[in-house]
């Protein structure tokens, strides 16, 4: 090596700089994503049929944690901590899930189009969500719609993993075509519960299937907490991994990662954070597209900062979009994955011209 | 990108495995070898009782028409293949003996097209060779190897672009200078000079030899043998999945095995001032006259192309 410093000497390595002016932007972007988020759930938390001030909230939920302040009036309390908070609460847990998700998704498959909706898992967990409702299942309480949905989720990952790679990678056609097969699959056997379903389970089915918070209560939270936090927790230590799959599975391997391992370790995410999104609140599709796209165009394709940050993005559109939901056209509320489509498909539509103009499209 | 306070604190982290760190090899050592290798792609025999071993601070190219086997030699010296019979060693162990982060620390590869799914800018690119070295002493090197690889590989111009800008020819170098970056005892180039002009493909050859100076083991597929001649300390001729002939590129480089191999007549002439073998493939010359003896004298030919 020392034959190499013959070659013009920089006095400063010319690599240094860019990181460095990068880490600065994730910086910049994580707090105004953080300030973004707190300043919604407090909006969303009083914002409603029953407006409660902003001071209002501040005090209860400092009251409640101990930190002074001072408690509402019972019914103040009650829609607060019955009704909104766990609202609140659920809608950034599945944001972010879906942000997450998408984002490794994107990673493992090396593909930007990658996304829980388009290519089927989130139809894949609503087919076991929707059995368990139709069929009554209870064997795990609380838990049974989700791990329904999970078991399910991870199937259609594996399935749809297994049916679009070949030669080590995944092309952008055989994954979409999978995506419609999978996606024409799950319908059918959605459809087929409903059929054998009584009235009562299809209004619940047909409600949850169009995606929405509304019937948010702790209990809901807690079904899919430890699922959404264990994916959300492991997610980050597979960054650096993420970033030099980018290179294709040789290269990765030549650089020490265990690629089969990734892989498997990922997909497990990807159905634990897909399912917990899709077992409460239905399809809510877009969400895990649109957050990475963003963030990467922002500040470039860095998993160190594109999986956290895709979470804590997906968390704020979330939050942003059920307060949208429940706010645009009151007293009625629109479903939240009926809002996030409108709004994501154009977006879509948008980014498929973007890279055809830029690079002839995705071979 | 992760600075010597952190590598500090990722040591402290409990459960990080501790790899053991590659000893620099003697000169002359050797690196690499393979031995009576057998390695079958769909059920066609490419390769068939090849054995070569590769010497720390030697420059040894492989060469060969299309399909001789070279890049499967070269995947199979990587380990990226499991050879149906026969044995490939890495470092004195073979290669199914150690982890993927423990190869990693030991041998560099450049494939032969360099691609990337995400946009990432040239710098973050070539820093991806230091991930292997990350939570070890020699994390530290990071900045430097990063820096002096983007030097000798020109790439400085470009650092901030997105690889996915850039030119085929500048892929490639970017593509070099992350194998240069990782700082391996053994460095395996699938045609670094395929997509490259004529400056930079001497400049790669070069750092390949400075390499070699150093002491490392540098393996590399060429397809030209003006190239190998020039630069490589040993040439091993690759034919149907077998070897045909290695040593030094004066004695490997003969007319009568290149015509034979290649399928084409060649003539081979020392350079007039450094006496390097200078490989031409018969030609007709620039004046088409139907006098010239090549075009319409068939034992001409028939000489060429040997038994």
């Amino acid at each position: 090596m020392t034959a190499l410093v013959e070659a013009p000497a920089t006095p400063e390595p010319p690599a240094a700089r860019p990181p460095a002016r990068r880490r600065g932007r994730s910086t910049v972007l994580t707090v105004s994503l953080l300030a973004a988020l707190l300043l919604l759930s407090l909006l969303s938390a009083g914002i409603g049929a029953y407006e409660i001030p902003l001071g209002d909230v501040l005090a209860s939920v400092q009251h409640r944690t101990g930190l002074g302040g001072h408690a509402l009036d019972r019914t103040a309390e009650s829609v607060l901590w019955n009704i909104r908070l766990p609202r609140v609460v659920l809608a950034v847990l599945v944001g972010a899930s879906l942000g997450c998700a998408g984002a490794l998704m994107q990673g493992v498959f090396g593909n930007p189009l990658a996304e829980p909706g388009v290519i089927g898992i989130s139809a894949g967990a609503a087919v076991g969500a929707v059995g368990a409702i139709a069929l009554g299942l209870t064997f795990l309480g609380n838990w049974t719609v989700t791990v329904c949905a999970f078991v399910a989720g991870l199937a259609t990952v594996l399935l749809v993993y297994a049916m679009s790679r070949s030669g080590g990678r995944t092309e952008v056609v055989t994954l979409i075509l999978t995506g419609i097969a999978v996606n024409a699959f799950a319908g059918a056997l959605i459809g087929l519960f409903l059929f054998f379903a009584d009235n009562a389970q299809i209004t619940q089915i047909t409600f949850w299937q169009l995606g929405s918070l509304a019937q948010a209560t702790w209990p809901k939270v807690l079904a899919v907490l430890p699922c959404a936090l264990l994916g959300l927790a492991v997610a980050p230590f597979h960054s650096r991994r993420l970033d030099l799959l980018a290179l294709g599975e040789r290269p990765a391997r030549h650089l020490g990662v265990d690629v089969e391992r990734l892989r498997i370790a990922l997909v497990l995410v990807v159905a634990l954070l897909t399912a917990a999104a899709v077992a409460v609140a239905g399809i809510i599709t877009f969400v895990g597209l649109l957050v990475p796209h963003l963030l990467r165009m922002a500040n470039g394709p860095g998993h160190r900062f594109l999986v956290p940050g895709s979470a804590l993005g997906g968390a704020v559109v979330l939050a942003a979009g059920d307060l949208a939901a429940r706010t645009v056209a009151a007293p009625a509320e629109l479903p939240l994955g009926v809002l996030t489509a409108l709004l994501g498909s154009p977006f879509f539509f948008w980014l498929l011209r973007r890279t055809r103009r830029r690079q002839g499209g995705w071979a | 990108m992760t600075s010597m306070g952190s590598a500090r604190w990722k040591a402290l982290l409990p459960g990080r495995r501790t790899r053991a760190l590659p000893s620099p090899a003697a000169r002359g050592e050797l690196v690499a070898e393979a031995v009576g290798l057998r390695v079958a792609l769909g059920g066609q025999a490419v390769l068939d009782g090849v054995g070569i071993g590769v010497r720390a601070g030697e420059v040894l190219a492989l060469v060969g028409p299309n399909g001789a086997g070279k890049s499967t030699l070269l995947a199979a010296l990587a380990a990226d293949l499991a050879p149906g019979a026969g044995e490939v060693r890495i470092g004195g162990r073979p290669a199914g003996g150690w982890t993927a982060g423990e190869l990693a620390l030991r041998r560099a590869v450049l494939p032969q097209a360099a691609a990337l799914t995400f946009p990432f800018p040239v710098a973050e690119v070539v820093r991806m060779g230091r991930a292997p070295w990350a939570g070890t002493e020699r994390e530290d090197e990071d900045e430097a190897a990063v820096a002096l690889a983007m030097a000798a590989t020109e790439v400085e111009a470009f650092a901030g672009r997105p690889f996915s800008a850039l030119s085929g020819g500048e892929r490639a170098r970017v593509a070099l200078a992350r194998v240069l970056a990782q700082r391996t005892g053994l460095l395996l180039l699938d045609e670094p000079t395929a997509a490259l002009d004529l400056r930079h493909q001497e400049l790669v050859l070069r750092v390949c030899r400075e390499r070699a100076a150093a002491g490392d083991a540098v393996v590399v597929v060429l397809h030209d043998l003006g190239l190998a001649a020039a630069h490589a300390d040993r040439v091993a001729v690759l034919h149907g999945g077998r070897i045909e002939a290695a040593g030094a590129p004066s004695e490997v480089l003969d007319a009568e095995v290149l015509s034979r191999v290649y399928r084409q007549p060649v003539e081979v002439f020392p350079h007039p001032r450094t006496g390097v073998p200078l490989v031409v493939p018969v030609r007709s010359g620039p004046h088409r006259d139907p006098a010239s003896p090549h075009l319409h004298d068939p034992d001409n030919s028939a000489s060429l192309t040997g038994p």
